[in-house]
């Protein structure tokens, strides 16, 4: 999956904020609640640490959705409030809007739960959201080396592996003027990811040909 | 939220991408075969053909419902056809038919007429009691439980051991509603 920016990810038209970022941010959860992937971008006010904050999320929804399937004019009654439904049952909500932001929901049959919170004037945002489901397919279930169930931290591309962890800066290198031009390119890299992510990313760099550059940066 | 009429399965099917029906039919005759000789007990190879299958089934949901924008399935009933004619087609290319239908509506048979996997197979005499496609049940198995049925799945008839036709018997077991997974601690 590549977050740089959420233009990428949201084709819905362009919206008349100054910065030009229209989302906020962005949470996956699964079917029991784990976070697998939470994204902001423009979030100047964080009340809750990041644990409680998932939790808080991901209960909101649930006794939303609960809600929304139990007040639901058109169905038959079915059962009191606080019994369990299937994901994907009955109806459910798809946004919320306050004065200062909008809530955007999807959930997919399989307890999939996406949820993207944007600038109060956007429009309906269900295509993005299928969009971002389709994205989560096409990258995460079809890595062969995620496990389902577990918060996405691993991004695969091309020859450059990320992850994010803790730990020491160690650079090894053999000599040639390609070399520290990929050195110095890496650095670029991570200092652009920092900027973005603002988490540490180890960068494994290998070039296939006669010049081999270990570059690992871990940071504490 | 206006209702998407789920795409037929051929429309879904000539824009996934596709591999050579024979290599897959190969490939998948070289994994069964690997599995033989590592364990070599033919239950065994069942067993992991399943698990391997529950696996695929897991992160298959996910693709599925991307793709083929169905909603949820309303019963048992329309689950099954679902399956039969959304899923193997976009999976497989060949579509199923649904029998044998209960009286309760909760076990079905599908019956697959053309299986890609079982071109140019036979067993030998020493595998007879080897269930080939395995891996099938075991991906409907754990597509399923993804979306909270359980189910127990069995091959009925195999035209690898002289029938007619492939059958597989899916039997719903219970739905599983979701539950708030968090404990009132915090």
């Amino acid at each position: 999956m590549q977050f740089f920016g959420s233009s990428e990810i949201s084709p819905s038209p362009p919206l008349p904020t100054a910065s030009g970022n229209n989302a906020h941010m962005m949470y996956v959860f699964n079917r029991n609640g784990v976070c697998l992937l939470y994204r902001e971008w423009n979030r100047p006010l964080r009340t809750l640490d990041s644990n409680q904050d998932h939790k808080l999320m991901f209960g909101l929804l649930f006794s939303l959705k609960s809600l929304t399937a139990k007040m639901d004019p058109s169905s038959v009654e079915k059962g009191n409030l606080g019994v369990p439904q299937l994901p994907g049952q009955g109806c459910s909500f798809h946004s919320f809007r306050t004065n200062t932001y909008k809530l955007s929901f999807m959930e997919s049959p399989s307890g999939i739960k996406i949820i993207l919170v944007t600038h109060p004037k956007a429009s309906d945002l269900r295509e993005s959201l299928k969009y971002i489901y389709n994205l989560y397919v096409e990258y995460v279930v079809k890595n062969p080396l995620y496990t389902p169930g577990t918060p996405i931290k691993k991004l695969l591309e091309l020859g450059l592996d990320f992850t994010s962890k803790a730990f020491d800066v160690r650079v090894d290198v053999q000599i040639s003027e390609a070399a520290s031009a990929m050195l110095f390119c890496a650095q670029l890299i991570i200092d652009l990811l920092n900027l973005i992510w603002g988490e540490h990313y180890l960068i494994s760099f290998y070039l296939e040909d006669k010049v081999r550059v270990v570059y690992t940066v871990e940071l504490n | 939220m206006a209702p998407v009429v789920p795409r037929s399965g051929d429309a879904i099917f000539a824009n996934v991408e596709r591999v050579n029906s024979e290599l897959f039919t190969l490939t998948y005759g070289a994994i069964v075969r690997q599995l033989l000789t590592d364990l070599e007990e033919v239950e065994e190879v069942n067993k992991q053909l399943d698990q391997m299958g529950y696996n695929i089934g897991i992160r298959l949901i996910d693709e599925f419902l991307a793709k083929s924008n169905v909603t949820r399935c309303v019963d048992f009933r329309e689950t099954a056809e679902v399956i039969a004619k959304v899923g193997f087609k976009m999976f497989l290319g060949v579509t199923a038919s649904v029998t044998n239908w209960d009286a309760e509506g909760t076990c079905c048979s599908l019956i697959l007429d053309d299986n890609p996997l079982v071109d140019f197979v036979e067993l030998p005499d020493t595998c007879q009691g080897l269930y080939y496609c395995n891996i099938l049940s075991g991906v409907v198995r754990g597509a399923l439980e993804m979306v909270s049925m359980k189910t127990e799945i069995t091959w009925i008839r195999d035209m690898l051991r002289g029938d007619d036709a492939f059958e597989l018997q899916v039997k719903l077991l219970k739905q599983v509603p979701e539950e708030y997974p968090y404990k009132d601690d915090e």
